[in-house]
């Protein structure tokens, strides 16, 4: 009988995580559905969900308009570089933080986390001045070095979690077999905090990937990436939302893969300590 | 040695006089509109003539307008053309961030832009920016649902005709409305479409003062009448449709009426999109009686920001883009009614493109559109959708955003008008025009 009652359970949570899940994945499917439609099916009323003739004119028009690969190594470049970079100085700050705690740590950490409700506009013309005196406007070097920083509070909040979750003795034990700072940090702590790191990177990555701000204000031909990639598909007189569409999965593909595929990684790291 | 020194002088010179017309490359900040995008289809003709390579930055018109202006305002030298309107052009060109274009080649005929085209991108007399097309605002009716009504639409109807028309076009059941309208929040959007509106209910943005005028009986008249005929005729939603949902709703067939941009006509007249392409009618907008009609100007313009390191290869490009002879290409290609309209009056000469079904309209209804002098009273402002003044983007947004709350029914039409008078009143008097 409890069995049953289990069973029941579970087929109405399976049930409802699906729902859950396809409610919040159906626009991207939607997006890609539409990617393969003509315009006019595009906009048709009511929506034609699969009968449609299927279409690969605006993936070639895309293609045929715009240098996809230069965007998305542009991405690539900026996102991965960004996150590296910031994952170098947020390592010892939160080893710091973690295991060597002053009387202000905390209020350093709610500091360093308050700096993500200035809105970014606030900051525009400043940090625009500044790109402009150093030459690096239009360049992928000032937009890993902005990304990084604006990502930093959050990968320092993330490492810092995990970190806490190790316990100082092992660390400590490590001290008194001879250890340096530099190897306790690189050869202790680090490999214990790979999915905790791993994780981290990876929403950095997806966070830097989908910035939309800072990589449209701060390229124009050379550095932009795949933000400006799907901007320059968007029109407010002119119904090319099929294209658009083609343009947004193509954009997005990338980080769905590697989402897809790192997954486990992902939810492993997200719930790391979670439970004790 | 004279011989021999005037030898390596003249090479020198030579040298460098082909240094100074080597081929640049040249990055412009354009808009995604279907004309724009033409245009970079046939970059290469540019090139083959000039040497001059190109690089597109397309962008999303209220991206495209915070980028540029960000870039301008700083002498940041990301572009070195930028697609800008009617609205920036005198504004930047009265603070020199501009290149005037005043020295264009006898070849390009200046002479032959179309007068308000000119006007509205100049600044004291100088032109500031290419038009590369023109657009004013037009009516686009059903003919079939028109004589169904047992109606006929005038050349120049009022509104009250309009409004008549609607209710008698509308069919419910068919899920057919008589009129759409912009009735979406933002001052290019629903905030163009009221603005222009107004102006022919004889309402003015400001007086001679720069005191808002929203407490005036013809504002109250404009807001009432539009508010009255969309909930009478209007598709259901209407606070929340712009441009792209009217299209949309007019090429499926589900609009009698619809006024908006002329450039919506090659959209709603093609057959591979819409679905009453051949069933569709033009007439100037509409009007009151008091002298003003309610439609618009506005170009989407190339213009050379001050400071760039290559203006001789921008101004080539500029003279190549906005030429007769791109007009030819683009005909040649992809027949007449592909070319950019509404900046050259050549183009309203050329018998070929008079056979395009909008053309006379269009040209119409931009030789009806004045923006020095757009209000039935007086004002301080040049500018019919809009007042030239930097500060009226903002202020028209929020303001837009008040008319689409009464549009929806969240507040009544006093209460919006009321307050876009505080909202206008306080942001010109913090900027010390009052």
């Amino acid at each position: 009988m409890a069995r049953n009652v289990t069973n029941q359970r579970k087929i109405i949570n399976t049930t409802a995580a699906w729902a859950v899940g396809l409610l919040i994945f159906f626009p991207i499917l939607w997006t890609i559905l539409t990617s393969f439609k003509t315009e006019a099916q595009a906009i048709a009323d009511p929506p034609i969900f699969l009968g449609f003739d299927w279409t690969i004119e605006n993936y070639k028009a895309v293609l045929e308009r715009s240098n996809y690969g230069r965007f998305l190594w542009n991405s690539i470049i900026i996102a991965g570089g960004s996150t590296i970079l910031g994952i170098i100085i947020a390592v010892p700050a939160a080893w710091s933080m973690a295991f060597v705690p002053s009387k202000r740590t905390k209020d350093i950490l709610l500091w360093m986390l308050s700096t993500k409700m200035l809105p970014a506009v606030g900051v525009l013309y400043p940090i625009y001045l500044l790109c402009i005196r150093f030459g690096i406007l239009d360049s992928k070097i000032a937009l890993v070095f902005i990304l990084m920083l604006i990502n930093l509070p959050i990968i320092v909040w993330m490492l810092y979690t995990y970190f806490k979750e190790i316990p100082g003795e092992i660390l400590e034990a490590a001290r008194m077999d001879g250890a340096s700072l530099k190897d306790e940090v690189l050869y202790v702590l680090t490999p214990m905090a790979i999915p905790g790191i791993a994780s981290t990177m990876l929403l950095n990555v997806i966070l830097a990937w989908n910035e939309a701000f800072w990589t449209l204000n701060l390229t124009a031909a050379k550095a932009a990436p795949l933000t400006a990639f799907i901007a320059s598909y968007s029109s407010p007189e002119g119904l090319f939302y099929a294209k658009l569409s083609a343009a947004s999965t193509m954009a997005i593909a990338p980080i769905l893969i590697l989402g897809w595929f790192s997954q486990k990684q992902l939810v492993s790291g997200l719930t790391f300590g979670a439970v004790k | 040695m004279f011989l021999k020194n005037s030898l390596y002088a003249a090479t020198a010179l030579s040298l460098f006089t082909a240094g100074g017309a080597a081929a640049d490359t040249i990055t412009i900040a354009t808009v995604n509109n279907g004309d724009m995008i033409r245009m970079q289809g046939y970059t290469d003709d540019f090139t083959a003539k000039t040497g001059h390579e190109v690089e597109w930055v397309t962008l999303e018109e209220n991206v495209l307008r915070q980028r540029v202006t960000t870039d301008i305002s700083t002498k940041g030298g990301a572009f070195d053309i930028m697609t800008i309107g009617m609205y920036e052009t005198p504004i930047w060109g009265a603070n020199d961030w501009l290149v005037p274009l005043n020295d264009l080649s006898a070849e390009y005929d200046v002479d032959d832009i179309l007068p308000a085209m000119a006007d509205g991108l100049s600044h004291d007399g100088t032109l500031y920016a290419a038009p590369f097309y023109g657009e004013s605002s037009m009516i686009m009716y059903r003919k079939d649902l028109m004589e169904k009504a047992g109606m006929e639409m005038p050349k120049a109807p009022t509104w009250e005709f309009i409004k008549e028309a609607a209710a008698g076009m509308t069919d419910r059941d068919n899920d057919i409305n008589g009129i759409c309208l912009r009735g979406k929040a933002g001052w290019g959007e629903g905030g163009a479409f009221i603005t222009a509106m107004s102006n022919s209910f004889g309402a003015r943005w400001f007086d001679e003062d720069w005191n808002a005028q929203f407490d005036t009986e013809a504002w109250a008249n404009t807001l009432n009448f539009y508010k009255d005929m969309m909930d009478e005729s209007g598709p259901a939603g209407y606070a929340a449709n712009g441009f792209n949902e009217n299209l949309s709703l007019f090429q499926q067939g589900k609009c009698g009426m619809w006024i908006d941009a002329t450039v919506a006509a090659s959209f709603v007249t093609n057959a591979d999109d819409s679905t009453v392409a051949d069933k569709v009618g033009f007439a100037l907008a509409p009007d009151t009686g008091l002298g003003k009609r309610s439609n618009w100007l506005w170009a989407w313009a190339l213009a050379i920001p001050a400071g760039t390191q290559n203006e001789a290869a921008a101004k080539e490009f500029i003279e190549w883009a906005t030429s007769k002879d791109y007009i030819e290409l683009v005909a040649a290609k992809e027949g007449w009614a592909n070319v950019p309209p509404g900046a050259r009056t050549s183009l309203y000469e050329n018998p070929e493109y008079q056979k395009v079904p909008f053309a006379q309209m269009t040209l119409d209804s931009i030789l009806s559109a004045d923006p020095k002098n757009s209000t039935v009273e007086p004002s301080p402002y040049v500018g019919i959708q809009f007042a030239a003044i930097p500060e009226f983007a903002g202020i028209a947004t929020e303001v837009s955003q008040e008319f689409s709350a009464a549009y929806a029914g969240q507040q009544t039409v006093e209460e919006a008008l009321a307050k876009a008078q505080e909202i206008t009143n306080e942001a010109m008097e913090a900027a010390g025009y009052r």
